[in-house]
């Protein structure tokens, strides 16, 4: 039986990367064959921010978060990361991107602890099963340790994704709609989540849908129409307002403040 | 991480995901073995008529073995985008397809070690003999079948009719390789037996050439 994720305050988690990547996008565009999903945007993101990626389906923001995770390449345009001032090659981005996606990016017939050692020690993470125990913990799933991933509820999946997505305590978090499947409580708990590692300077990437509790620590809003950028708060503006206004046209919980 | 780390840390993973599950290996040992039968009811399993097909026949056995596990090697990433899981950590993206390709390289030795004796029984033909061999033209050959069907099963993956573009790909690819493995193959089982060293070189050459291919262009395989 699962138990339900233990607040920040106690999960005993790991601290998130005390510094965060810097990100800047130059013209970045991407094709996927005649339909351009990203035309040419600019972008820079400082270290630390927790940046809101809002627009309707199909408006580029999951290609936009698959560049900057390098699941793709773009078809034109420039992305660099930085980190406490130096430039990061490419390769050595992956190992501070920590990603929770569309999917849960998770074996099924594996174990949750199976899984997350699995993925651990793809990241050369130092004692593996010690991390794995780590990990499950704050998203309380370590009752369910050694159960297969199939045998578990879509939240639970979820939940156990975010763990994945934090073991390797990234500097840049990539989130891509993580709220989706998740009950009340476990939307609570992400929002807290997110806001302690932006706290710990953690860059934060989200995508989202209308307005929900894992926006609480969001900084910044940025809209995307048709791969453009149409709408940013910037880093001191109100991005509250950019996604209400997201909400209201995305036919969101417009009423949510 | 070092290339050979990460792939065995993803080898340990397709050994236990599969060992776990035992579909693909159930299946496909059920599926050749069948093959295997049928045949022999076509012809008279004579001793000098088994050593003309035989070896042929044993190649298109393990051929439709590869077929099957083959297939499933990157289709089972698509279940949850494990592959988006793989391709993020930071590791050589060739070690992605060398776990993948060693571990379909063991479950077809283990397939064709399995069958080898019901071969030998039903076709009349005196294996152990000339066992050490026989072994060596397996592993030469299936190693070929291994590194070309997993990298075909990559790109297959993530194409539209997926399940009819990899034997499209793979069999005109691996008919030099079946050919080379099926003529070395009659030369052992020949009375008296006889290692042909042409065809083991083409073999070898073929895998080498193959295997530094796909570490070339190990990573634009995997990219969307």
């Amino acid at each position: 039986m699962s138990t339900p994720p233990a607040s920040p305050a106690n999960s005993g988690q790991t601290d998130a990367a005390s510094r965060g990547l810097t990100i800047q996008f130059n013209e970045v565009e991407k094709r996927y064959g005649m339909r351009l999903a990203l035309r040419g945007v600019t972008l820079g993101i400082a270290a630390g921010e927790c940046v809101a990626l809002v627009g309707h389906n199909g408006s580029g923001k999951t290609t936009l978060l698959k560049i900057t995770a390098q699941l793709t390449q773009p078809s034109r345009g420039k992305i660099a990361f930085h980190a406490e001032g130096n430039p990061l090659s490419l390769e050595e981005v992956k190992s501070h991107v920590g990603m929770v996606g569309h999917h849960t990016l998770l074996y099924e017939e594996l174990t949750a602890e199976e899984n997350l050692i699995f993925f651990a020690k793809l990241f050369g993470l130092a004692d593996p099963a010690e991390k794995a125990r780590e990990a499950l913990a704050p998203v309380g799933l370590s009752g369910r340790a050694t159960d297969v991933v199939r045998t578990f509820s879509r939240g639970m999946r979820q939940r156990l994704s975010i763990a994945r997505a934090l073991l390797a305590s990234p500097g840049l978090l990539l989130l891509d709609e993580a709220g989706t499947g998740l009950d009340p409580e476990g939307q609570h708990w992400l929002g807290t989540t997110i806001a302690r590692l932006h706290d710990s300077g953690c860059t934060i990437l989200m995508s989202t849908h209308g307005r929900n509790e894992t926006q609480s620590a969001v900084t910044r809003a940025i809209r995307l129409d048709g791969g453009k950028i149409t709408h940013d708060s910037g880093a001191g503006g109100n991005a509250r307002e950019v996604l209400v206004m997201a909400a209201v046209r995305d036919g969101g919980e417009a009423g949510a403040s | 991480m070092t290339l050979a780390r990460a792939t065995g840390v993803i080898l340990a993973k397709e050994l236990r995901t599969e060992f776990r599950s035992r579909e693909l290996l159930g299946t496909t040992i059920v599926f050749v073995l069948i093959v295997i039968v049928l045949f022999s009811f076509t012809f008279n399993p004579t001793s000098s008529e088994s050593r003309r097909f035989g070896p042929g026949l044993l190649w298109l056995a393990f051929l439709f073995a590869g077929s099957l596990m083959l297939q499933s090697s990157f289709l089972r990433e698509q279940t949850n985008d494990t592959l988006a899981a793989l391709r993020l950590a930071p590791i050589d993206p060739f070690s992605i397809l060398a776990g993948k390709m060693a571990a379909n390289f063991l479950f077809l030795i283990l397939v064709e070690v399995m069958l080898l004796p019901v071969f030998a029984v039903l076709y009349n033909v005196a294996i152990f003999p000339v066992l050490p061999q026989l072994l060596l033209v397996l592993a030469l050959g299936t190693i070929g079948l291994a590194a070309t069907g997993t990298v075909f099963s990559a790109v297959a993956a993530q194409a539209r009719l997926r399940e009819l573009l990899l034997p499209l790909l793979l069999l005109p690819v691996l008919a030099p390789v079946l050919i080379a493995s099926t003529e070395a193959t009659i030369g052992v089982l020949r009375d008296p037996p006889e290692l042909s060293l042409v065809w083991l070189t083409f073999l070898a050459c073929f895998d080498v050439v193959f295997l530094t291919a796909a570490w070339m262009v190990g990573e634009y395989l995997l990219e969307e």
